[in-house]
């Protein structure tokens, strides 16, 4: 039986291989487009013998303030899931980069309106609503740590790029 | 080694609270919008930070304080973090030159981390270097904005290297703590710190048309808790709540 398809029903304890799966469910809370997986954020999900749940995250800025709200939905999306006992980790080495974000994460931050971080620092960065690539630095530091804010120059649109780290 | 080793986790996480708490206090007095945003984004990474060390040093102590009562119920003479940190914010100049110097040590001071044999701390410190590197990035920019500006914005801030620059020599003073956690290899010692330093700091001066004080005066003592008149008032404000209600949680 595919546990995982019977997440409404808090009995039923799901599969350590949907553990994973089922963790996408959780979303930053402040770009609710991108899992705790697209970020990078998700490290680890281990099994112990005696069936508790170890969720390993590690930290995007030393200082974010995401970090204890995704450590509470966490457990809670495996509580609905019929794990009881659960332990979240943080870990810092290694330390989380942006390159550890995924081409579809990266995809998805454009979709929403954020610029995303570039592989390739020497690259322009992209208009995320007309692709122009001439835009200016209006502050270094934008509504949250990890982004900046930039004006386009070609369609005038103010629009936030997810820096680099 | 365990009761230095935890010292020094102490001093590096209250730098990182003060100066976190003295920078929250200017939120919305910054001259503009962005620097408000500024301002408020690299209090929480030293936020960040202070919580990660004191975090850490509460279960290296192992001596029955939390994180948070390690930040919240510490007297002054048990602060332990640099005079420079705790200095007003008595002007603009006055932040960012405090700023600039502090980012200039730190970046310095997390780089060297990075290759501590404590598995904690140079996670910590990996992290934090990328983000001192762009906090020095925006301080620096703003000392070549003010020193470079006009007549009265470089007087400011001639004026605020002048009357900071008393307190910087303790950046980088060792005691048989720094030696004893950097031989363990858990740490490093400040004194190996300065020669970079004077050099980043050097460098951004002269392009901002600005010098060093000419006064070569210096305090210290903040690492031993002997503080200057500042730290009482901003730990009364920080601890009021905490020390009127202990443990209240919100």
């Amino acid at each position: 039986m595919d546990a995982a398809g019977l997440s409404g029903d808090a009995m039923v304890t799901v599969a350590t291989s949907k553990l994973r799966e089922v963790l996408e469910e959780v979303v930053d809370p402040e770009i609710p487009v991108l899992t705790i997986a697209d970020l990078g954020i998700l490290r680890d999900v281990a099994e112990e013998p005696g069936g508790r749940v170890v969720v390993t995250i590690t930290p995007t800025y030393s200082g974010c303030p995401a970090m204890d709200h995704l450590r509470g939905e966490i457990e809670r999306v495996l509580h609905e899931h019929g794990r009881d006992e659960v332990q979240v980790v943080t870990t810092f080495q290694p330390a989380w980069t942006t390159d550890w974000m995924t081409p579809e994460a990266k995809a998805k931050l454009t979709e929403y309106g954020i610029a995303p971080p570039r592989a390739d620092v020497a690259a322009p960065i992209l208009c995320p609503r007309c692709s122009d690539d001439a835009s200016r630095l209006v502050s270094e530091f934008g509504a949250t740590a990890c982004k900046a804010l930039r004006v386009c120059s070609s369609c005038g649109e103010p629009f936030d790029h997810f820096k680099e780290i | 080694m365990s009761t230095d080793f935890y010292r020094y986790l102490l001093r590096h996480g209250d730098d990182n609270l003060v100066l976190s708490q003295r920078l929250s206090e200017y939120i919305s007095y910054a001259p503009e919008l962005e620097e408000d945003l500024a301002v408020a984004n690299i209090a929480l990474d030293h936020l960040g930070v202070a919580m990660h060390l004191l975090e850490y040093a509460a279960g290296v102590g192992d001596n029955g304080h939390s994180a948070d009562e390690l930040a919240f119920h510490r007297s002054e003479r048990d602060f332990t973090n640099l005079l420079l940190v705790e200095q007003p914010n008595a002007d603009f100049a006055h932040i960012i030159t405090r700023q600039f110097f502090f980012d200039a040590y730190q970046v310095g001071l997390w780089e060297a981390l990075i290759a501590s044999n404590d598995e904690t701390v140079a996670g910590i410190a990996a992290k934090a270097s990328k983000e001192a590197a762009y906090h020095l990035r925006h301080s620096s920019s703003w000392m070549i904005r003010l020193g470079d500006g006009t007549a009265e914005s470089h007087a400011r801030t001639q004026a605020a290297i002048d009357a900071l620059w008393r307190y910087v020599g303790e950046l980088f003073e060792s005691d048989t703590l720094d030696e004893a956690v950097s031989a363990a290899g858990l740490g490093v010692n400040p004194a190996s710190l300065r020669a970079a330093w004077e050099e980043r700091v050097d460098g951004t001066l002269n392009e901002a048309t600005l010098s060093r004080c000419e006064d070569d005066y210096q305090r210290n003592g903040g690492r031993r808790g002997f503080h200057t008149e500042s730290l009482g008032h901003l730990l009364a404000e920080m601890q009021w709540m905490q020390r009127a209600y202990p443990g209240m949680q919100w």
